[in-house]
């Protein structure tokens, strides 16, 4: 037993693998360069939320502004989430449950909003609400106002967000087939029962997994928010937009103080996150992102 | 009889599943008010503008500039991030160390952390004050409010992009391959560059188109690190927002449409890698 210990010991480097001091040499660079791109930036803005004391960093919270914002920012990401939910669960329905002409077109188009920049998902929405556009005076002869108020953020928050449940669960569903939704109808349950009984605890864990990821986005949402609310304080900042005007005015404590509220959701999306790929890694795994 | 069977087959083949006219029809619905009808919003209104007060708009010297440094930095910073990015998919699918796991996690962090919060972390640190910045202040070179920040914003944002990209292929990648190759007399050197590497290729340039597109998008971690000065720092996603500010949406319009025809170029590319590289290798989604 200890001689053949001591034999693999000895032995060469596997052909199909490196030495260990080029493994160590890789590990050590990665991880270097993974703490001053990732780690750091994280670190740093909690070191100067709390750079003059716990006080201060709990003053920034006590600000009427700053709680406005947190309020907005909760009530956007109230209305644009369950409507995104509710698109991916029919969008993956439709293109996971049925074949027809298109559908990788479609899919196609589902992502599109991941490749327009923010400020441009912004700027569609002034253009089509604003001044010179037909709907924006329209609307506003009846007393609606769509940009510079809560409306905008809501559609512009849901334009950046839209991909994200559909993308985690056309895939998942695509991978469970149809089998257990025609038994459920074989078995006389309606469309609606099979949905909630039999596709809904099919898909739960990943269709949380994309609401995660979906509400993380949509609280912190910047470019796209920044162009349509027009930042009047107290009533159109979200936390984000509240973040960069109190930076701009050299209040950088409050405004680090107020982004270590939304790291810190950060954080617990990526611990949901993971708890959710390590334990019911074949339910999310469908999903490549 | 065979036209009977047909219809038989065709009736059994008829899907029992209810909804389809639902589901598909609040999808289409859904994503025509929020994405189609806005893109063609803005598509309308550069075509209004006719092709020389397109040209002329869009060839202007400030607008030139902003896409120039938009298109230069987020190029060296999606050149970075694959080279750093498919060396911490390998160190991750390859090794087991210490916190893999929770390296492995933190990967996500750019896709979690909102931009803003990003924008003014990263500006603390690489200010000339800040611990980074600091390190380099003495030798005379600035990185924040410089074109630098601006890459550096963009290796944040960038990575996971890279990463998540390789790392599933990376783990496909079947341990026989290289087994062979040893056999057949080759280093391990060789056997990386000549055997490993040419089928992550297409996953490394779908990264790279991918980081590359977010980067020349991004507006919130960048316009606090970039200075934003003009011909030398002034992003062109900055540049529309400048715009829209002065109420001059003609100017806006011009320089979003060239972006997101640009963007969309980009897409297409992607999806030809993504084909080329299935029908090649029979993955690489």
């Amino acid at each position: 037993m200890a001689t053949k210990l001591r034999a693999r010991r000895h032995r060469r480097v596997s052909p199909t693998s490196e030495s260990r001091l080029a493994q160590w040499t890789l590990i050590g660079l990665s991880l270097l360069f993974m703490g001053v791109i990732l780690v750091l930036p994280l670190y740093a803005v909690f070191h100067e939320a709390l750079a003059k004391g716990i006080g201060t960093f709990f003053a920034a919270f006590a600000e009427p502004d700053a709680q406005a914002a947190i309020r907005l920012t909760l009530l956007v990401a109230a209305i644009a989430v369950p409507l995104n939910v509710i698109f991916g669960l029919a969008a993956s329905w439709a293109i996971a449950k049925f074949e027809f002409k298109g559908k990788a077109f479609l899919i196609t188009l589902i992502d599109l909003p991941f490749s327009v920049s923010p400020v441009i998902s912004g700027l569609v929405y002034v253009l089509l609400f604003g001044a010179g556009s037909f709907l924006g005076p329209f609307l506003k002869s009846y007393g609606i106002e769509v940009l510079f108020a809560l409306p905008g953020i809501v559609l512009a928050t849901i334009f950046v967000t839209f991909p994200f449940v559909a993308r985690e669960l056309i895939p998942l569903m695509q991978d469970q087939g149809t089998g257990d939704e025609e038994a459920a109808l074989s078995l006389g349950a309606n469309g609606w029962q099979t949905f909630f009984r039999v596709t809904l605890p099919n898909i739960k864990w990943g269709l949380l997994y994309g609401v995660l990821l979906c509400n993380a986005r949509a609280m912190g949402e910047f470019g796209a928010v920044a162009v349509v609310s027009g930042k009047i304080r107290g009533q159109t900042t979200t936390m984000p937009l509240q973040v960069e005007m109190l930076y701009n005015e050299y209040n950088a404590t409050a405004a680090f103080a107020l982004a270590s509220l939304l790291a810190l959701l950060a954080l617990v999306t990526l611990v949901l996150k993971s708890a959710l790929e390590w334990r019911f890694g074949d339910e999310v795994a469908a999903a490549e992102r | 009889m065979s036209a009977a069977a047909s219809a038989l087959s065709r009736s059994r083949k008829r899907n029992v599943i209810p909804g389809f006219g639902l589901t598909l029809g609040f999808t289409l619905t859904y994503f025509s008010l929020i994405i189609l009808i806005p893109l063609l919003a803005l598509a309308i209104r550069s075509a209004g503008l006719g092709f020389d007060g397109f040209w002329k708009a869009a060839t202007d010297p400030r607008v030139l500039g902003s896409l120039r440094v938009s298109f230069v930095t987020a190029l060296i910073a999606a050149g970075v991030n694959v080279v750093f990015g498919t060396l911490i998919a390998w160190v991750l699918v390859r090794y087991r160390f210490p916190g893999r796991r929770i390296f492995d996690a933190i990967i996500d962090l750019p896709f979690a952390l909102p931009t803003a919060v990003a924008g003014i972390a990263l500006t603390a640190i690489y200010a000339p004050n800040g611990t980074i910045g600091a390190l380099f202040a003495p030798f005379g070179i600035r990185i924040a409010y410089t074109p630098i920040g601006i890459v550096i914003a963009m290796i944040f944002i960038g990575l996971p992009f890279v990463v998540r990209t390789i790392q599933p292929i990376l783990e496909e990648v079947s341990h026989e391959v290289e087994e062979a190759s040893a056999t057949l007399g080759a280093t391990r050197f060789q056997t990386i560059t000549r055997v490993i590497l040419p089928s992550l290729t297409p996953a490394i340039l779908t990264g790279f188109a991918l980081a590359f597109a977010r980067g020349v998008g991004e507006y919130g971690s960048i316009i606090f690190i970039a200075g934003n000065i003009p011909f030398v720092s002034e992003i062109a996603p900055l540049l529309i927002y400048i715009r829209l500010q002065e109420f001059n949406y003609v100017g806006a319009t011009v320089i979003a449409s060239v972006m997101l025809l640009i963007s969309f170029a980009l897409l297409f590319a992607i999806n030809l890698i993504q084909a080329w590289s299935r029908r090649r290798y029979g993955y690489g989604d």
